[in-house]
């Protein structure tokens, strides 16, 4: 075919744009995901008993304010590398000092603390489970995710799919503190920041091959 | 290169706006650009570029939704361009990089020969029988949409979303054609 019968071809095809069209489907996405998660923290794992009492304290939300931070950031970063010639890194900076930031605070939190303590603090009462629960609930927004940026136009496939896999770990996180009654930094850190990271490297390796376009 | 935006990018916001007239300008002006990018560095392979060519500019136009209309224009389908050459190396086992920066290459490249793509005649093809004929309709005899559409018994809007999903269709086997 001729390329300038397939230019008549597309011009064809060419009805109006809506101005921010794939931004608006991500958040879309996010909102059917966050459900679909919530879901599943209710009847899979249950709310935390004492989760009336846990709002009114102060960690509940600092966990809460870390994790969506993380989201935040990785959502960012889809939207824009989502976007052909659209730069990352402030998304990118704005979740890095994030990430510092609590661990910086988890560290002075566990240097003040006895060695057995720190041990305590450290295995919490649900180690064994937390990073894996979170990695768990974070596949299904992770899914939709990568769906919808499949659609958009990733250049840089394995970044974008890490994003996707901060995204959707970041918003799971959050939505496990509704179940998980952890409230020091040092876990929250570890384990926490773990299940975020497991997510983004499902992700970015996903995200290799399935934002390929 | 300020030049190059100035004149593309009016007409990548009319297009945007459905504005097809200007969006088929736009894509004849921007399948120049492209032909010389890729020329260049398919200088092995000179039958590839035509072909990469085509599959770039499908791109351009069924992801146009992602580009910032505050944007630069010429980044973004420079960025789709270096994009679909990285894309075509790594499927043909090439090794071989694109500078980042290479975007004043682009803006610069003089135009080349208009050729005939082989890849997508032969991904044509493979279409179902009633968006080939529309495809052809529409390419061949110069039909509007709507007279295209009618010689197949589809309404407008019928024929709209099916040329709409024949190019989806034809964007992704393209890219498996030469395998």
């Amino acid at each position: 075919m001729q390329t300038d019968e397939l230019i008549d071809l597309l011009a064809a095809d060419a009805g109006p744009v809506a101005r921010s069209a794939p931004a608006q489907r991500l958040a879309l996405g996010a909102g059917v995901g966050a459900i679909a998660v919530f879901l599943l923290v209710l009847f899979w794992l249950g709310l935390r008993p004492d989760l009336a009492k846990a709002v009114g304290g102060g960690f509940f939300w600092i966990k809460t304010a870390y994790t969506s931070a993380l989201g935040a950031a990785g959502f960012w970063a889809v939207e824009r590398l989502g976007r052909p010639g659209v730069s990352a890194s402030r998304p990118a900076g704005f979740g890095a000092a994030v990430l510092l930031l609590f661990v910086l605070a988890a560290m002075a939190q566990g240097v003040g603390m006895s060695g057995p303590a720190r041990l305590i603090a450290l295995e919490g009462v649900s180690w064994t489970v937390c990073t894996r629960n979170i990695a768990i609930l974070a596949a299904p927004l992770l899914a939709i995710t990568l769906l919808i940026l499949r659609q958009m136009a990733p250049t840089r496939p394995t970044v974008a799919g890490f994003a996707a896999g901060a995204f959707s770990g970041g918003l799971a996180a959050t939505l496990y503190g509704l179940h998980c009654p952890e409230a020091t930094f040092v876990f929250v850190a570890l384990w926490y920041t773990l299940g975020v990271a497991v997510s983004a490297g499902v992700g970015a390796a996903v995200g290799r091959w399935a934002l390929r376009w | 290169m300020d030049e190059l935006e100035s004149t593309l990018k009016p007409l990548m916001l009319d297009g945007l706006n459905g504005d097809a007239q200007a969006h088929a300008r736009l894509l004849k002006l921007l399948s120049e650009r492209l032909r010389a990018y890729f020329g260049r560095r398919l200088s092995a392979s000179p039958d590839d570029v035509e072909d990469l060519v085509q599959e770039t500019l499908l791109a351009v136009h069924l992801r146009r939704a992602t580009y910032d209309r505050a944007q630069p224009f010429t980044a973004w389908a420079h960025a789709i361009a270096r994009y679909k050459l990285i894309d075509h190396w790594r499927r043909r086992k090439i090794r071989a990089t694109a500078p980042l920066d290479d975007v004043a290459d682009f803006v610069a490249s003089a135009p080349l020969d208009t050729d005939a793509g082989l890849d997508l005649t032969r991904v044509l093809s493979t279409l179902p029988a009633r968006q080939r004929a529309l495809v052809e309709d529409v390419k061949v005899q110069g039909l509007s949409l709507s007279e295209a559409g009618l010689r197949g018994g589809l309404s407008e809007g019928a024929a709209k979303v099916a040329l709409h999903r024949a190019l989806k269709t034809l964007a992704e086997r393209l890219r498996h054609a030469d395998r």
